[in-house]
């Protein structure tokens, strides 16, 4: 801890946490892009040091990746698009400052409960995590995509439809397992390096969401946002503490457990919190139109996933997302083995590390609403400017991450594509998270029935796997009941 | 919206077709000892897109979900106009950046929008379309060492003056 608060450390910290911040606001790019870009800088410090600062750049980035959900309708990164179901829609009604006051205490919250479960049970959860195998992670997928029907709205076969096209795109490109191309469309090159997520999120909302919202409003927004006063922030501090408490409790525990398995990492998390506070909320039909629980519960649930995907990184030395792969080569880098050997080798890196992630939050949480009036006066910009500005960064943004104006092109058209589906009540995120999770749901269940030979009864045997997928399958067919019941009724009636 | 929501469905259902279709260059049956063959995962799930897209016709039939029901046209006058010039103007962007760079298509995008869609005043239209790809410049190009389409050879002299900023 105390190696935490040394001049030089608190520097990295608090530079480290704002260059994360802008970072992550910016549509296209997330912590990937800052602890990869600012790895070779680090060099210019002590190893303790350097990785004290890409933490810091890691927290930042997971509080600016709400930033652009809220304020812009595009999710940055895709552990930020659970934020963009409530965070856009009370930034519509002229609420943006909720939704960012909501969406930086529920992160600190849920960063500070993962820091305390870190510091406290991380040798036991990893053996947890570890338990994990290929059946259980296909489990917890199927959960994943169990409330994918519950994003969806009423009409189930639309959000069926659009979570298996979200899917079948991600599976464009190489087979994983094979080698073998696959579903390279119409035969163009383009399709080989497949369809990334960023590619559809920034097309949907940065493209497709501006294009509808455009037609819907007569190119007039109507609500204009407030300006930002201390008085405007305390009361919304207020409210956001009385309506996110809820969302903010289920994200900070389910965040952090989904965060530590290998594969998972904060996504899933997210999503898996939204739906799970929107199914124990006494007001579900709030969600996905303004709830600050709504932003709340996916955003504690990123933060802590970010620092429970640090556990299995140096306790076992696997990484639980990419960004913790880059930690982990920088780590190799300066010389530290990471694995279980760590803890007793070097104590006084672990624990100073540990010790920077409660400062970085902490750090994170004051800059990030120190800088909330720039990002309300950013709204206040008229809409025939922000409009045009959305569209620059959200194409400028999505080279950036792709380096490939093939990928652009695909954005357009997704774009324009969502812009029709929409019209017609297709429901567009349900395939955003799917293009998120299909690479990682595919593997495991091809390798759960190689390790079967074939028999799918192996999610139900296995004493993790199993009540899982119990679970999911009761949440996929709720509400296909629902709706037969429902139809019976009218039918009936 | 009643006659957009079947077509819609048709294309979708065409689509579904076409990637079932596609998936089968790779085994999509279970092989002994590899497990499931490689075109398996998207043959079976655009096999389901194409069986909603059966259901969502039924629906379409029955009169039950809400575009089924309208008999408002998809896109009124406005629509149609608001999608030729915006729709139509991100498509000139992008296309422009193999010609005029990254930094030379939001320069032209921004002065299109801002003054022929926005009207607004030259005062603020000339700095916005000339500062934000500047700043953007010294974002990507010096912060965050990305370098982004430079255009034709007519346009390296302008790059060179900015590179030579930055290195």
């Amino acid at each position: 801890m105390l190696l935490a608060l040394e001049p030089l450390n608190l520097m990295l910290i608090i530079i480290g946490v704002s260059v994360g911040l802008f970072i992550g606001a910016m549509p296209g790019l997330g912590s990937v892009n800052g602890v990869a870009i600012l790895l070779p800088v680090t060099f210019l410090v002590p190893p303790s040091g350097a990785i004290i600062f890409l933490a810091a750049i890691y927290y930042g980035a997971m509080y600016g990746g709400a930033v652009s959900s809220i304020t812009l309708g595009i999710p940055g990164a895709s552990t930020a698009v659970a934020t963009t179901f409530d965070g856009r829609p009370l930034a519509r009604q002229g609420r943006a400052s909720l939704a960012l006051v909501t969406a930086a205490i529920a992160s600190f919250i849920g960063g500070s409960v993962a820091n305390i479960l870190f510091t406290a049970f991380a040798p036991l959860l990893a053996s947890v995590a570890l338990s994990f195998g290929p059946p259980e992670v296909f489990a917890l997928m199927l959960l994943a995509f169990a409330t994918f029907v519950g994003l969806g709205g009423d009409d189930i076969p639309k959000t069926i439809f659009s979570i298996c096209f979200g899917l079948v795109i991600g599976a464009v490109g190489f087979d994983e397992i094979s080698g073998a191309p696959r579903l390279v469309l119409f035969d163009i090159n383009g399709f080989l390096q497949g369809i990334g997520f960023l590619v559809l999120a920034i097309g949907v909302y940065g493209i497709g969401e501006m294009l509808w919202t455009i037609e819907q409003t007569r190119g007039e927004v109507t609500k204009t946002t407030p300006k930002m006063t201390v008085k405007g922030m305390a009361a919304d501090t207020k409210e956001a503490a009385k309506r996110g408490w809820k969302g903010t409790t289920i994200g900070s525990f389910l965040g952090f457990f989904v965060g530590i398995l290998p594969a998972a990492g904060a996504t899933p998390g997210s999503l898996m919190s939204f739906g799970v506070a929107k199914m124990l909320s006494r007001t579900p039909d709030e969600f996905g139109k303004g709830s600050p629980d709504g932003v709340a519960a996916p955003e504690a649930a990123n933060n802590s996933a970010s620092t429970g995907s640090m556990l299995p990184m140096l306790t076992l030395g696997i990484p639980g997302s990419p960004t913790t792969a880059i930690l982990l080569g920088g780590m190799v880098i300066w010389g530290l083995t990471p694995g279980p050997r760590l803890f007793v080798d070097e104590q006084e890196f672990v624990w100073g590390l540990i010790g920077s992630f409660y400062i970085s939050n902490a750090a994170a949480l004051l800059i990030n609403l120190a800088f909330i009036p720039l990002f309300i006066w950013m709204l206040r910009m008229p809409f025939t400017i922000l409009a045009p500005m959305i569209f620059v960064l959200s194409i400028a943004g999505g080279f950036a991450a792709t380096r490939d104006m093939f990928d652009v092109w695909l954005m357009v058209i997704f774009g324009i594509g969502a812009f029709f589906l929409r019209k017609f009540d297709y429901p567009l995120a349900p395939a955003v998270l799917a293009i998120v999770l299909g690479p990682i749901a595919e593997p495991t269940l091809r390798q759960s029935l190689l390790l079967s030979s074939g028999d799918p009864s192996i999610f139900f045997t296995r004493p993790i796997a199993g009540p899982i997928t119990v679970v999911a399958l009761i949440l996929i067919f709720l509400p296909l009941f629902k709706y037969l019941r429902r139809r019976k009724a009218q039918a009936a009636g | 919206m009643r006659l957009g929501e079947i077509v819609t469905a048709g294309v979708l259902a065409i689509l579904s077709i076409y990637l079932m279709w596609k998936s089968t260059e790779l085994p999509v049956g279970y092989i002994a000892g590899e497990g499931p063959g490689g075109g398996a995962w998207p043959f079976w799930l655009s096999a389901i897109m194409l069986l909603s897209c059966g259901m969502i016709a039924l629906n379409w039939w029955r009169g039950t979900s809400p575009p089924s029901q309208s008999d408002e046209p998809m896109l009124d006058g406005y629509g149609w106009r608001m999608l030729a010039l915006v729709g139509g103007g991100i498509i000139g962007f992008v296309a422009l950046v193999n010609i005029i760079s990254m930094y030379g298509a939001i320069a032209v995008f921004l002065l299109y929008y801002t003054r022929a869609l926005g009207r607004h005043p030259w005062t603020l239209v000339l700095p916005l379309s000339l500062l934000t790809p500047i700043a953007l410049f010294f974002f990507f190009e010096g912060a965050m060492t990305i370098t982004m389409p430079t255009g034709m050879p007519f346009m390296d002299p302008i790059f060179d003056i900015g590179y030579e900023i930055i290195y």
